[in-house]
């Protein structure tokens, strides 16, 4: 009896696997980062030689232009930076085909640059909170992934970087 | 008389012979979740604030550029020249055709490298960039 029994024991000791596991779970704990990049994305134009000149109506186009001093002008007339997304909503509701063409100086300090284009990030935003409220009696946040398809293509963002000189 | 506590005949304790597969389960999450890849960031910066910010699911796909304030541009591990970045970005492009170009750029530098490396995404076709933001509460 005890010598058969002594033959069948010839087994791995299974009690320090748990330790190696969790020797290995710490190390991935540790070097694992949780934190997410959080920014405002953008699509640059393709290259100049590559897209053809596409005629754009003076009406159909907002211009931004943020100066060396860090001052923004729509059409030329100077905006305070808070007032850059109610007046561009406001506009893109009298003009759904509007494109907002921003252009800065070599000198603009680059947050205000990123302020605009925050601002116009929150106009688009708020048209198309109000879409997803008249068309589907829901918030933004809360659409489904068909539904924020055709948000989107019903009020697509038309930030325009302009050529720098 | 004597009271005799009653006592389960059943044993006591948990049964751990399937620790190690709890263990190995959240290894595995863990080991599939992590992106190893961390760089030594030699420039300062601090980053702009904004209150639409997106956040980048997908981590494989980016790749960085980081802006300090004295001016100096990192991609990788690398200080580069401006006239550099194309060309790199170009190679990461062939690898990875969805590139994502997060940009971290100091609040306080000028438009004007911003335009130059954009204009060199633009030559290297890698077009979807990221203006990497803080939350603005």
């Amino acid at each position: 009896m005890l010598k058969r029994k002594k033959k069948e024991g010839a087994t791995i000791p299974l009690a320090g696997m748990a330790d190696i596991a969790f020797l290995l779970l710490i190390f991935f704990l540790l070097v694992t980062t949780i934190d997410v990049d959080t920014g405002i994305g953008l699509v640059l134009p393709p290259p100049v030689d590559e897209a053809e000149e596409i005629e754009v109506k003076e009406e159909n186009l907002a211009n931004i232009l943020v100066n060396a001093a860090g001052e923004v002008l729509l059409d030329g007339e100077i905006i305070g930076v808070p007032q850059i997304s109610s007046t561009i909503a406001d506009k893109i509701r009298g003009n759904p085909e509007l494109i907002v063409s921003v252009k800065t100086d070599r000198r603009t300090p680059y947050n205000v640059y990123i302020d605009t284009i925050d601002q116009l990030k929150m106009a688009y935003n708020e048209l198309r909170e109000e879409y997803a409220r008249q068309s589907f009696g829901v918030r933004l946040q809360d659409v489904t992934r068909e539904q924020l398809d055709q948000i989107r293509q019903a009020i697509p963002q038309r930030i325009s970087l302009a050529e720098p000189e | 008389m004597k009271f005799k506590k009653k006592q389960a005949t059943t044993k006591q304790g948990i049964p751990t012979a399937s620790l190690p597969d709890i263990i190995f389960m959240l290894l595995i999450f863990f080991m599939l979740t992590t992106v190893l890849r961390e760089f030594d960031v030699q420039v300062e910066y601090t980053l702009p604030e904004a209150y639409m910010i997106e956040r980048i699911d997908n981590k494989r796909l980016v790749s960085y550029i980081w802006v300090g304030r004295d001016g100096r541009i990192q991609i990788d591990d690398n200080i580069v020249r401006v006239g550099d970045i194309s060309s790199i970005m170009y190679q990461k492009r062939t690898e990875i055709p969805n590139l994502i170009v997060s940009m971290r750029i100091d609040q306080h530098s000028e438009m004007g490298v911003v335009t130059d490396i954009q204009q060199q995404l633009r030559e290297a076709d890698a077009l979807r960039i990221n203006y990497s933001t803080l939350h603005r509460l």
